[in-house]
């Protein structure tokens, strides 16, 4: 049972080959370039929903900062559209492995931290010591801020990571019992069924909910240091 | 001797028309027998081979066969007029059965029936 209950998330392969590349390139088929100034309805939506979340994540920033949109922009799309086709039944989701999600976390974290301590080295290491402190707090206040500096690729990866396979755990489990309840009682299974859906609409807004947070934690760093 | 015709270099077997040649140099087969850009439609099966080996192996040839693959199906089904979810949903529909054969093996498990 523990085996099938993890088989999801383990790499798909084919013909003895790992076809993770494809899997990850995936989603990019589905966002056509717009090629004319009035597009199919596809990409016409497409556009619209790009519009409304870069303002609304990129309204904050100063013209420095918002160099970076579309670096943020192309990475809540990725991972709103991997998430997403992880809830098709069968699919891998790339997001479910940490090394991917640290390989998205660390170098744009690092990013932010490089631009602020190059352009403004006062202002970011001032950053590390929150305003009015008593004195005698400082040196372990500043210790405790620099160790939350660095916790915070970490936590951006597990956080995308956890809640991603916790969701798709979760619905593996509740589905397997569904299954196996429907020849001891009936109703039970049907309140087991109707949980099963509440969770899949969960996971849903999650899907959406974590690509979204990902992306603003980044920004609110680069605010930061910017 | 003197009057023998000579042998010509491509010969037929079989109706005027039928790609059944067969030469003296048979390197030169693939220069002169395919010399036009055939369709894969348009190739008969005996063809087949030396279809594959004139396609374009570089990478840059594979990108423009995907590219054209890609476009062939966006024009067809997804950039029309009056558009809707019918042709981003048969990809997915088709990722879903391609992720489902490649995870059976994992599957056959869990059937519910001895013999499915």
């Amino acid at each position: 049972m523990n085996e099938n209950l993890f088989a999801s998330f383990m790499i798909p392969v084919v013909l003895g080959i790992p076809i993770t590349t494809l899997t990850i390139m995936f989603p990019t088929m589905l966002f056509p370039t717009p090629n004319r100034l009035i597009n199919n309805r596809m990409v016409a939506i497409q556009q619209w929903l790009t519009k409304l979340t870069s303002k609304q994540l990129m309204i904050t920033h100063s013209p420095k900062g918002q160099t970076w949109s579309l670096m943020l922009i192309s990475l809540f799309l990725f991972i709103a559209s991997t998430n997403l086709l992880g809830m098709l039944p069968h699919s891998f989701t790339p997001t479910t492995q940490l090394s991917m999600n640290l390989g998205m976390a660390i170098p744009l974290w690092a990013g932010t931290v490089f631009i602020g301590f190059r352009n403004k080295t006062k202002m970011s290491l001032a950053h590390l010591l929150p305003l009015g402190t008593p004195t005698f707090l400082i040196p372990m206040l500043v210790m405790i801020e620099t160790i939350s500096l660095f916790i915070q690729p970490l936590a951006l990866a597990v956080r995308l990571t956890a809640n991603i396979t916790a969701g798709h755990l979760l619905l593996h489990l509740i589905g397997s019992a569904t299954l196996a309840l429907m020849s001891i009682n009936l109703f039970t299974a049907l309140i087991t069924f109707i949980i099963l859906t509440l969770l899949i609409i969960l996971e849903f807004a999650v899907a959406l909910i974590q690509a979204y947070v990902f992306t603003l934690l980044v920004s609110l760093y680069l605010q930061d240091n910017t | 001797m003197a009057n023998k015709t000579p042998t010509p270099l491509l010969q037929q077997h079989g109706p005027p028309g039928s790609s059944n040649i067969s030469g003296m140099a048979l390197l030169q087969d693939l220069l002169l027998v395919v010399p036009v850009e055939k369709k894969l439609m348009d190739v008969k099966i005996k063809d087949l081979p030396n279809w594959i080996l004139t396609q374009d192996f570089t990478p840059k040839g594979t990108i423009r066969a995907f590219q054209r693959g890609y476009y062939q199906y966006d024009n067809k089904y997804v950039n029309i007029n009056k558009g809707s979810t019918l042709g981003v949903s048969m990809v997915l529909e088709a990722d879903v059965l391609f992720n489902y054969c490649v995870s059976y093996k994992e599957l056959k498990h869990e059937q519910l029936r001895k013999n499915h």
